[in-house]
């Protein structure tokens, strides 16, 4: 299958990109850009006017909620999502049931997700068995059956003495340490940020410090055993002070935000809007502005959906008792254009922040369109305002805060491998 | 933001689920009304046909005897039919959920559920899920509100006071876990107390309290100066576990009202407590039944106010059946 894209507006932020040109596609790859090869005879041409041609976008937190929880949301449905959203490819976190803690589901996660032949699936292996926070899972098995990574998810662990160790023994191995900081005594049954909406509301509060302190412990420990960290969706103005002083420093941190977090603040809870029960909490709008900063200034390496498919009887309860999460696969895309376009970041760095950014994090080759390289490609208009209402998602879950908001940028077709595998309505 | 859910399209009250956002003119309103019931204790027949016909379910998902009691005696003495069901946790264990139980409950033709719930926000959810001709009066939420409360707080202070802009009201204890407390605060705010103290250790005071418009204070000796009214709030006893008070007795030192510590605040000063109370943890009994106590007056005219909520929300255009 050859394919010619023609005609649009190509943005490959790590190739230095942003012009009109033609990108050619042979055998899975990328064969040529710009000028076409000697005898290249597309079986299909794809009139890429007026749109967006980037590479497939790199999305470090999506749940699919396979094994265990189908009811929420199944691979099938998630991987359209994806594909849909222009998400060639994704992370998934392993609080899964059973956890991703053994080699063999693994296996079995990779090999469903490719039958379907959509977006690639790079899962994060659990840290510790059955994720209790007491014993290391067999983390070099867990590499050589696919993981990227390993993490404990949102699941707590308390025990530092195991965190270190799980990190010496990562860092034997050179490999990332995923965590999302959260302290979990000072967070105990909080819901909400522990600000003027929590007040008023009368909701358990999660102070800012949680994550901090956190933080400070995983720095720590990351300065102590050398392992690479990955922090996952930073919520708090102190949490990037102490990224942006710990990799002054040097260490190997990376970290990303969830574009929840780069978009609202405690005051989008209104009355009691489950949709906005996330985790971690939207906090201040002083914090999402040092988020959005950070974002523009690279102390945030990357944005993420941090899809979470939420069954609509799991919202339907009181704000605390709602489950946590939301949709966000289909709308990483539109959500980054609008931060870009709301703070003035240039398209092609914006886009770096799904695609090139989150690759280099994940020690990957994939977020570019260099010549050789597979052809996992987006092809967005960048202009076309759509509503976000359950009828436009592709996800099982219907839930997020943005539900009812006009959004512009639209997928209009997503290539895996070469593949057209989404083609959505103009 | 969407619009308060407490109005319906024409600004009337349709649903009473928290004080917040609540004119001035609407619990004036309340309170108004209020007063015209009062004297129906002294009538022959202690009763009025305003609710005649309608269905009231008391719905209780936490245990209380006050609250539903003069609930129950309120719509009574408005002629409605009351129905009275302590949910507990029996129906949500068996799997349902609430708002499955309030589908059946709707069924069963009410016209308006008072809701009690453990969790902050429920009587919004289900005011936004029932019908438009059903009302729902929030008779406490989890740490949110009670909006009834605060109410008749008003109306007590209103009867001894008269003038509320020029009262100085000290709310002392556990704000932070008090819905009675949020409630109290968005009352006198809104009806233009110009000074009113929260009095407490900073373990029990939320993050940004000052930002309700309230004063902190952490010394009862300097919080309760000059007072008008002290409003004691109850103190659970499982704080004491929460690690967030050493013990009963250091609470009672530093925070209980003593006639010592009243006599700090105006010789006029009136005593509130929403109740039950904690004799002995945050108020000391020749307090609580002294002269300037009005914690009984409270129960009565909280007859009275909520008489005056239902009959105002059952009264409001969008609330009568087509």
């Amino acid at each position: 299958m050859k394919i010619h894209i023609k005609n649009g507006r190509l943005i490959d932020p790590k190739n230095n990109i942003d012009a009109q040109q033609d990108v050619y596609i042979a055998a899975g790859k990328v064969v040529a850009i710009g000028a076409m090869p000697e005898g290249f005879n597309a079986n299909r041409v794809i009139d890429a006017s007026g749109l967006v041609v980037c590479p497939g976008l790199v999305d470090l937190s999506a749940r699919l909620r396979e094994p265990g929880y189908e009811y929420k949301a199944t691979l099938e449905s998630e991987m359209l999502a994806a594909v849909a959203g222009g998400v060639t490819s994704l992370v998934c976190q392993p609080d899964t049931d059973p956890p991703l803690d053994e080699p063999g589901l693994v296996e079995m996660l990779k090999h469903r997700a490719k039958s379907l032949n959509q977006a690639r699936v790079y899962p994060l292996g659990a840290l510790t068995q059955g994720l209790a926070g007491e014993h290391l899972t067999e983390m070099a098995e867990l590499h050589d059956a696919g993981c990227i990574g390993f993490s404990h998810a949102d699941v707590p662990l308390t025990d530092t003495n195991v965190l270190l160790h799980a990190m010496q023994y990562a860092a034997t191995f050179g490999f990332t340490v995923w965590l999302r900081p959260q302290d979990a005594f000072i967070a105990r049954d909080g819901v909400a940020h522990d600000g003027e909406v929590a007040t008023r509301l009368g909701l358990a509060a999660i102070p800012s410090c949680a994550e901090t302190i956190a933080l400070a412990t995983i720095l720590t420990l990351a300065r102590e055993t050398g392992a690479r960290i990955h922090i996952c969706h930073l919520s708090s103005r102190e949490g990037v002070a102490l990224i942006r002083a710990a990799k002054a420093e040097g260490l190997p941190v990376t970290c990303d935000v969830a574009i929840h977090h780069a978009h609202l603040s405690e005051m989008d809870i209104g009355y009691f809007d489950a949709n906005c029960h996330l985790i971690p909490p939207l906090r201040s709008q002083r914090d999402r502005e040092a988020l959005r900063d950070a974002l523009a200034d690279g102390t945030v390496d990357a944005l993420c959906s941090d899809h979470a498919p939420v069954d609509d009887d799991a919202k339907l309860l009181p704000f605390a008792e709602a489950e946590p999460g939301a949709t966000g696969l289909e709308l990483l895309l539109p959500l980054t254009l609008k931060w870009a376009k709301e703070t003035g970041v240039s398209l092609s760095a914006a886009i770096a922040k799904i695609t090139t950014e989150p690759a280099r994090i994940l020690g990957l080759n994939n977020g570019h369109l260099g010549a050789g390289q597979h052809a996992d490609v987006c092809i967005f208009d960048p202009e076309q305002y759509w509503k976000v209402e359950p009828a436009s998602l592709k996800s099982q879950g219907r839930n997020t805060p943005f539900l009812g908001l006009e959004l512009q940028g639209r997928v209009r077709v997503t290539l895996v491998e070469g593949h057209v595998v989404y083609e959505g309505l103009v | 933001m969407k619009n308060n859910p407490q109005l319906n399209k024409n600004g009337e009250l349709q649903h009473l689920l928290t004080i917040e956002g609540l004119p001035a003119a609407t619990l004036r309103h309340i309170l108004d009304t209020a007063s015209s019931f009062l004297n129906i204790e002294e009538r022959e027949v202690k009763k009025v046909p305003l609710l005649q016909g309608k269905a009231i379910f008391n719905l209780f998902f936490e245990p209380s005897t006050r609250t539903r009691t003069t609930f129950e005696i309120a719509a009574k003495k408005l002629s409605a039919d009351v129905i009275n069901l302590n949910v507990g946790a029996s129906s949500t264990s068996k799997g349902e959920t609430l708002l499955d139980t309030v589908d059946n409950l709707a069924a069963m033709q009410a016209d308006m559920f008072v809701v009690r719930h453990g969790q902050s926000g429920a009587p919004h959810l289900i005011a936004g899920h029932v019908e438009p001709h059903i009302h729902v009066v929030n008779a406490g939420d989890g740490r949110h509100a009670h909006p009834t409360q605060g109410l008749l707080d008003m109306f007590t202070i209103r009867h001894y006071k008269k003038d509320l802009t020029r009262l100085r009201v000290a709310i002392v204890g556990d704000m932070l876990h008090s819905r009675v407390a949020r409630s109290q605060i968005h009352a006198l705010t809104t009806l233009g107390v110009p000074e009113v103290r929260v009095i407490a250790p900073k373990t029990l005071i939320p993050a940004c309290a000052e930002r309700m418009g309230v004063q902190i204070y952490h010394d009862m000796a300097k919080g309760l100066k000059d007072v008008d009214v002290i409003i004691m709030l109850r103190l659970q006893n499982e704080r004491m576990r929460g690690a967030l008070l050493p013990s009963v007795q250091e609470y009672f030192k530093y925070y209980g009202l003593t006639a010592e510590k009243l006599a700090l605040a105006r010789p006029d000063a009136i005593v509130m407590h929403p109740g039950p109370m904690n004799r002995g943890v945050e108020i000391e009994s020749s307090v609580a039944d002294g002269v300037q106590s009005v914690i009984l007056s409270q129960v009565t005219f909280g007859i009275a106010v909520r008489m005056a909520v239902m009959s105002i929300l059952m009264g409001s255009g969008a609330g009568s059946k087509q």
